[in-house]
């Protein structure tokens, strides 16, 4: 134990200790391992401070007995207390708005400003097919940055990134306009599917309404029903733009069965604050997303410490597909739906065609989308994996795989 | 795509206006013919998507070969991860590096301290090992031993890692084993991947990699001729001198100078006795005009015949200088320098040296001996010509190159010899010499590098005038030197007359000194073997 720390311990999910800083009182350090979250009385900006980070060095090498358990003292279990109140409260529901009067006015100006947007949209596809799209992969992305815009504008921005990506579609070449029609005849389907949203049943409404850019707040999801079960981390994935870097953490459900997609956001060049380890394995309240194809969710309360999780299990090729035909067929603007592959190898690609990843046993393959998968064929050797992927029209995306050693390897 | 899709595709394209589409049955048949026309291609795009089938699997590639060697422990396995991804990241080229260590400029020690152990690879870290072992050569043949069967089973599969199967070839130990392999690999190799397979092949059995030389060499080109040749340089024996002597009357000028060179550092051959004749004739030892006592007396050839040239001696001295010291000093150079203690009484090489030269001859006399020394691989000459460091004001070296001349001595005598330079030179004509000492670096070696930095820094300069040493230092200081050092990490005052800032620079050099020592030592250590788990009773 280094000598400026003093007065260690752990309890449950709880690790602290003092450390001398440079000032004339000690710091006090908590973490809470469970959350995580992080206490320091240092004025570091950092977040968590180089105190917290080195108690939970400590304590990891608590083999050795470098923090051992003891009796929290006051200045900790406040800290805890104080924590679990604000847990408990954001489930309790929500602040309840200051006026609902002028809320219910502020949504209903957005609700006309977005069926306004949404109409000028449809027009906008309509005289694009009256006109034909011929020459749409030679004009540049311009005119649909201008359609975006007004998309913004019209506080839609699912919309917004729909037709900017009609843009990307239109230049990508290829087989360009078999590929535009397709996209603009599913925002076509959006579109028309909102102007008659109360038509929907609730559950296709809502997913509607998602795609056009509403958003539900986490608070008010978490007061609904939840769902626990033990969530294994399937891929933790992190992409930037020049604003911000988006994490999408996926999870597997053991008993339900079921994948849950949670989103984070971070500044840009900034990792987002949610971090789960790849493999992991919680116990956790999830509350899903309305929708016809609940996907998206964000994390509730944890039952007790998370552990490195099982391999999980897949189904084969045939099954996969025909799980992302029903999801399509319930959310028809699905990209890609997530699934788990067991017993599949991918094979290369060659002049006969891109890589494949194949049942080991049997005639069914998919094609796999993207650059050559290398490090999932590295891990496979020609024998079969199991492999977490996003599967879409395209092919499959391989995201993680467990090879014999039962090791997930992001890929 | 169906003849429908096709349809809406055609009227998409050409405007509905201009190309009413088909009719579709979608919903709303009588509103406009593009929302019909978008109606039907949305109902066709989530038909086709949502009823897509599974495509017939092709052929699935052979499992790869089972990699039997034990799996790297958890930590070292991170670790490369970290190493292989900071060179995919351009670590080593990119500006200043502030105290960060420099992890790609490890990795070739990593890669030959895991070899040691007989490790295998990751599999999911193969691709990026690969990778890095295509862009330097250097790192090629540990990269490949770790990598094991499974680097080879994806070569075959990607194009860019073809080098592996050739250089690396199916083997790293193949070589000697595997005759038909290396026979394919000879005649249908690229050419470094030819040299690289004579060079490895030389050091497993000599003659076998001379008869593989000799059976393609009147095909090759001059400039490969050169090349292969060079690479007999190693496990030289007399058994080469029939080829060599051949190869004296080869076509081209540089390949005849080679043989010539290589047959010359072998004393027992029929070129070093002519060479050992020729030389005897220009020195003699005797009283001269200017010489006090008894002395070396030289009478430097007044001709190149052919005979001279046959045997390597190059007949147009470069501009400036005399024709006649060039051809005395390749006579010297090519002697045996056995033939001097015979030809002065019996003298050994320090008494040699210490002989005065008649009429200026001592510079070209002295250097052609440090020529021959090395090219002799002779310890005893090496050590008599450097002669102990040169004193603080003396030039750094008497005479020849002094790394060269150390390279031909024992390790440690070479490691204290370079302390006690650095110690009265410093580090500035030090850098060719720390490297060719072996690493980690002698203790004393170290440390007189150590205080030579500190000195540099007390004297003001900037730590990027030694980041050539600083460099050297970070990889090849042995890492128990971390601790000793760490009091120089601190920033110091600067001198009154030093340059602005440097001390802070000196600070963070030494700190990412003191880091990569640090470094180095844990990931050694994570190198260890886990202990064996004591047996459940």
């Amino acid at each position: 134990m280094p000598a400026s720390w003093s007065g260690t311990g752990t309890a449950e999910a709880a690790v602290w200790g003092l450390c001398a800083g440079s000032g004339s009182k000690p710091y006090r350090t908590v973490v809470d391992t469970k959350g995580p979250g992080y206490q320091c009385a240092c004025p570091s900006r950092k977040f968590p401070c180089k105190h917290a980070l080195g108690l939970l060095l400590l304590w990891s090498e608590a083999a050795g007995g470098a923090v051992g358990p003891a009796v929290a003292p006051d200045w900790v279990t406040e800290w805890l207390d104080s924590r679990q109140e604000r847990t408990r409260a954001a489930a309790a529901g929500p602040a309840k708005p200051a006026d609902p009067e002028a809320a219910r006015r502020r949504a209903e100006r957005r609700a006309q400003r977005v069926t306004a947007g949404v109409t000028e949209l449809e027009q906008r596809l309509t005289d694009l097919l009256r006109g034909g799209l011929a020459g749409a992969d030679r004009e540049g992305y311009q005119k649909w940055d201008e359609i975006a815009a007004r998309m913004v504008d019209a506080q839609a921005p699912g919309l917004a990134t729909r037709v900017r990506e009609l843009g990307a579609v239109a230049a990508g070449g290829g087989d360009w306009p078999s590929r535009l029609l397709e996209e603009s005849a599913l925002l076509h389907l959006l579109t028309r599917g909102y102007l008659g949203e109360q038509r929907l049943p609730g559950p296709l409404a809502a997913t509607v309404r998602t795609r056009v850019g509403f958003t539900t707040d986490a608070a008010e999801l978490l007061a609904g029903p939840t769902v626990r079960d033990r969530w294994l981390v399937l891929s933790q994935l992190d992409t930037s733009d020049d604003r911000l870097t988006t994490r999408r953490i996926w999870l597997h459900g053991a008993r339900s069965g079921r994948v849950a997609m949670l989103l984070s956001f971070g500044a840009a060049g900034r990792a987002p604050e949610l971090a789960l380890p790849l493999g992991l394995s919680l116990d956790a309240e999830l509350a899903f997303h309305p929708s016809a194809r609940p996907l998206r969710a964000v994390l509730g309360e944890s039952h007790g410490p998370a552990a490195p999780g099982p391999v999980p299990a897949g189904v084969p090729v045939g099954p996969a597909l025909a799980a992302y035909g029903a999801a399509l067929a319930d959310d028809p603007w699905l990209d890609a739906w997530p699934v788990v592959l067991s017993g599949v190898v991918p094979i290369p690609g060659s002049d006969a065609g891109g890589w494949q990843l194949a049942d080991a046993d049997g005639q069914d393959a998919l094609p796999i989308a993207g650059r050559g998968p290398w490090r999932l064929a590295a891990v496979s050797g020609g024998h079969p994996v199991t492999l977490f992927a996003e599967l879409g029209h395209t092919g499959v995306r391989p995201l993680t795989a467990w090879g014999p050693d039962a090791t997930p390897v992001p890929l | 795509m169906n003849a429908s899709w096709t349809d809406l595709v055609g009227s998409a394209l050409l405007g509905t206006d201009r190309r009413r589409p088909p009719a579709s049955g979608g919903p709303h048949p009588a509103l406009d013919p593009a929302t019909e026309l978008l109606d039907a291609a949305a109902i066709g795009t989530v038909s086709r998507r949502a009823g897509l089938r599974p495509a017939a699997a092709r052929e699935r590639p052979a499992p790869a070969a089972p990699d039997g060697r034990p799996v790297l422990p958890e930590a070292a396995r991170r670790r490369l991860g970290l190493l292989l991804a900071d060179r995919s990241a351009g670590g080593g080229s990119s500006g200043r590096r502030g105290t960060a260590p420099n992890l790609a400029e490890l990795l070739p020690q990593w890669l030959a301290a895991a070899g040691r152990y007989g490790y295998a690879a990751p599999p999911a870290l193969l691709p990026d090992l690969l990778d890095a072992a295509r862009a330097r050569t250097d790192l090629r043949a540990d990269a490949l031993a770790l990598a094991g069967p499974r680097a080879l089973w994806l070569a075959e599969l990607n194009p860019e890692w073809r080098f592996a199967l050739r250089a690396g070839v199916r083997g790293l130990e193949p070589a000697a084993g595997d005759p038909a392999a290396i026979r394919q690999l000879w005649d249908e190799g690229l050419f470094a991947e030819r040299v690289a397979l004579l060079t490895r092949l030389r050091g497993q059995d000599a003659s076998a990699a001379l008869a593989l030389l000799r059976s393609t060499w009147t095909g090759e080109r001059a400039e490969d001729r050169l090349m292969f040749l060079d690479s007999l340089r190693a496990g030289l024996s007399p058994a080469d001198e029939p080829f060599l002597e051949q190869a004296l009357t080869d076509r081209s000028r540089n390949v005849r100078a080679t043989a010539a060179e290589l047959l010359s550092a072998l004393p027992g051959s029929a070129l070093a006795a002519r060479m050992a004749e020729r030389a005897r004739s220009c020195v003699s030892l005797g009283t001269g005009e200017n010489v006090a006592g008894i002395g070396i007396l030289v009478e430097a050839p007044y001709e190149c015949d052919a005979a001279m040239e046959r045997d390597g001696v190059a007949p147009h001295p470069p501009t400036g200088r005399g024709e006649r010291a060039w051809w005395f000093g390749q006579l010297v150079e090519a002697a045996p320098l056995a033939t001097w203690t015979a030809r002065f009484g019996g003298r050994d090489p320090e008494e040699i040296i210490a002989l005065p030269v008649a009429d200026d001859w001592q510079p070209d006399l002295h250097a052609a001996w440090c020529r021959a020394a090395v090219r002799q691989r002779d310890p005893a000459w090496a050590r008599a010509l450097l002669g102990p460091p040169p004193a603080p004001a003396s030039p750094v070296a008497a005479v020849g190159d002094p790394a060269k001349l150390l390279s031909i001595l024992p390790e440690e005598e070479r490691a204290e010899w370079v302390a006690r330079f650095i110690a009265t030179h410093g580090l500035s004509e030090a850098f060719q010499m720390l490297g060719v000492c072996a690493v980690p670096w002698a203790g004393p070696l170290g440390r007189a590098v150590v205080d030579a930095l500190d000195i540099a820094r007390d004297a003001g300069s900037y730590p990027w005038s030694f980041s050539g040493v600083m460099g050297l230092a970070e990889r090849c200081l042995d890492p128990a030197e971390a601790e000793r050092l760490t009091v120089l990490t601190a920033a110091t005052e600067e001198p009154d007359d030093g340059s602005p800032g440097a001390g802070s620079y000196w600070a963070e050099a030494f700190q990412r000194l003191v880091g990569t020592l640090r470094l180095r030592a844990v990931m050694l250590a994570e190198l260890e073997p886990p202990a064996p788990a004591a047996p459940a009773s």
